[in-house]
């Protein structure tokens, strides 16, 4: 692993570890792909799990944990690290994975997913895994903790960010939209959401469902900062996340990441049916052999 | 006005709402702790806390009309070290926060705290979409929660302060009505730790909240007919005194749980679980039964729903029936 550690300065011109850093994309997107390749692994010797939107969210952790987040994998319960929730907590594989990659838990431990015993959970569990901020799975949760701990950062005067990961389908929990009234209420901005717009959920596509769009017009309506991305373009992906982590309008930022589902395997891509649903042995090694390919 | 002779003679004297001390108790604990938060959702000033509002305003938030997301909001506090409070009405803190509760506190046992005030029918006219009659039920549902009913003023207080120290998810049940002084402010209340009043080996009556006062009631009306009754305050439901359980199922042979709640789930099917555990005798249940109230006044309810002294002292009379 090409990651280094790098010192920062803040604001209270002390220096700090800023957990590990990869400057290169093309870098970048090699991590990426042996996320992708972690996770289907992963959930292929699970035989369950969510392949469809741990794929689509690889981008924007691989950007967090290596390049905006403010953290030190040596010392997880730093008072003063950024926090990251994965609210959409069926997408933990792909978490799983760059924490392994960022070196908060052992490669060795991802084949363990979903076994009995094991730290990783079928949806994150805090109490096995202290490297977590939440605990999720009951969706439209986390960006309400997420407000507490931005809350908190504002009470103890502390600079670090709070970012909440949630689904575009997820969104349609009624929970999300009291927390979006709250947060901009309270000019929140150390607190950025970002949405991993798959487009599908788990009974189809979101607009055969219940149709979310458009979700920058309904963030903005209420009061956040909202900007739209392609959320597995490095080059838009690391520049929003900057800015949100530099903020200071006052208000909130929400993040609208449009992801493909399924990304990176052909026969999974937008294709509802690999929402939650395990690849066989023989779709594992395809889908492997194709990654493996366009490394 | 003639007295009525089956009148019980005894009389508490009656105090402010638990409410009115959990308001208190949050300043107190307010100006020793930097640390604490208190959160309400529009009701800051039925549950009291709008107390800690005026004095530490930029420590208190006000989340609106939304309980879910003032549940959640806390357990990220908590998460960050700060020492949370967050308060409604015990039928929507409890009902529409649960799941946030379950998710957000319970099962990554995070350390925050919650009260939810107007439990029970004695919040009366409102009627039943507010009178919380499942809360407790729903609380010891929730796996590392401890679940507190506190009785008067003195004991609310006191359990407000524990609720602080205690490291864990706590539920403090609070009441609309004012509430009869049973202690003094020189009692002193441990979580999980009964109040036992008096040594009656005739039967045992365990009881918490507003029923503690009509047990105490109860028991002295018994008293004057020759039979000993003792009185337990179970101000923690969860975890339950189960020593004091098993003392008062050996010593007394027969007892009587009283609460203002579903029978269901309440304080007496956790007694009775734990006399079946101990030594079994029988019991007889003073509850809600299986039915939502109505509006009327605090007092008329009481009475209807069959929650009052009389209906204690006739629930000692059945059980002693069965005694052996």
């Amino acid at each position: 692993m090409s990651a280094t550690l790098v010192t920062k300065v803040t604001n209270n011109v002390k220096l700090t570890p800023a957990g590990p850093r990869i400057e290169s994309t093309a870098e970048l997107k090699r991590l990426a792909n042996r996320v992708r390749i972690e996770i289907i692994k992963m959930i292929g010797a699970a035989a369950s799990g969510h392949p469809g939107g741990s794929l689509s969210e690889v981008e924007l952790l691989a950007a967090l944990y290596f390049r905006v987040l403010r953290h030190d994998p040596s010392n997880p319960t730093w008072r003063e690290r950024d926090r990251f929730i994965l609210s959409k907590g069926h997408g933990c594989p792909a978490l799983y994975a760059i924490l392994a990659e960022a070196g908060y838990i052992d490669p060795a431990l991802l084949p363990t997913l979903r076994k009995l015993g094991s730290p990783l959970q079928g949806h994150p569990d805090k109490r096995m895994l202290p490297a977590l901020e939440a605990s999720t799975g009951s969706l439209g949760q986390g960006i309400s903790v997420g407000i507490g701990m931005a809350l908190a950062a504002r009470l103890d005067k502390l600079d670090y960010h709070t970012f909440v990961m949630v689904g575009d389908g997820e969104i349609q929990e009624g929970q999300n939209w009291e927390a979006a009234m709250f947060a901009p209420y309270h000019k929140l901005q150390n607190l950025t959401v970002i949405v991993d717009c798959n487009r599908q959920q788990l009974d189809g596509f979101t607009k055969d469902i219940l149709a979310v769009d458009p979700l920058p017009a309904k963030f903005s309506s209420f009061g956040w900062n909202a900007v739209e991305i392609d959320g597995h373009n490095f080059d838009e992906v690391i520049p929003a996340l900057e800015n949100a982590r530099a903020n200071s309008s006052g208000k909130p930022t929400a993040i609208i990441a449009h992801t493909v589902k399924g990304k990176g395997v052909s026969f999974m891509e937008n294709n509802p049916k690999w929402h939650g649903v395990a690849p066989k042995p023989e779709e594992v090694a395809a889908a492997v052999k194709e990654l493996e390919s366009a490394k | 006005m003639a007295t009525t002779p089956t009148r019980p003679k005894f009389e508490l004297k009656m105090g402010p709402a638990t409410r009115e001390a959990y308001g208190q108790a949050l300043v107190e604990l307010g100006t020793k702790n930097p640390n604490l938060v208190v959160l309400d959702a529009d009701l800051a000033k039925s549950t009291f806390s709008a107390k800690f509002q005026e004095k530490f305003p930029e420590r208190f938030f006000t989340c609106g009309i939304a309980e879910a997301n003032m549940v959640s909001i806390s357990s990220g506090l908590a998460l960050c070290g700060k020492l949370t409070f967050a308060s409604s009405f015990a039928v929507f803190l409890c009902d529409k926060g649960y799941d946030q509760m379950r998710t957000c506190v319970a099962y990554p046992r995070v350390n925050a705290k919650f009260c939810g005030s107007h439990g029970g029918i004695s919040i009366g006219e409102d009627g039943p979409s507010q009178q919380s009659v499942e809360d407790i039920a729903l609380m010891c549902a929730l796996d590392g929660f401890t679940v507190l009913v506190p009785s008067d003023e003195f004991c609310a207080r006191a359990l407000v302060h524990r609720m602080a120290e205690h490291n864990g998810p706590v539920y403090m049940r609070t009441g609309r009505a004012k509430a009869p002084i049973i202690y003094s402010a020189q009692d002193s209340f441990e979580i999980g730790k009964a109040k036992v009043h008096g040594d009656g080996r005739d039967v045992a009556i365990v009881a918490c909240g507003l029923e503690v006062g009509y047990a105490l009631q109860a028991q002295a009306q018994l008293e004057e007919e020759g039979i000993r009754a003792r009185v337990i305050d179970m101000h923690t439901i969860k975890p339950l005194d189960e020593a004091a359980i098993a003392k008062a199922a050996s010593e007394c042979g027969a007892i009587v749980s009283a609460e203002e709640h579903l029978l269901d789930g309440g304080l007496g099917a956790h007694v009775a679980q734990a006399v079946a555990k101990s030594r079994p005798v029988p019991m007889e249940f003073v509850a809600i039964q299986d039915t939502y109230a109505e509006s009327g006044t605090p007092d008329q309810l009481m009475e209807k729903y069959g929650l009052t002294a009389p209906y204690i002292v006739k629930a000692v009379r059945s059980v002693l029936k069965r005694k052996s």
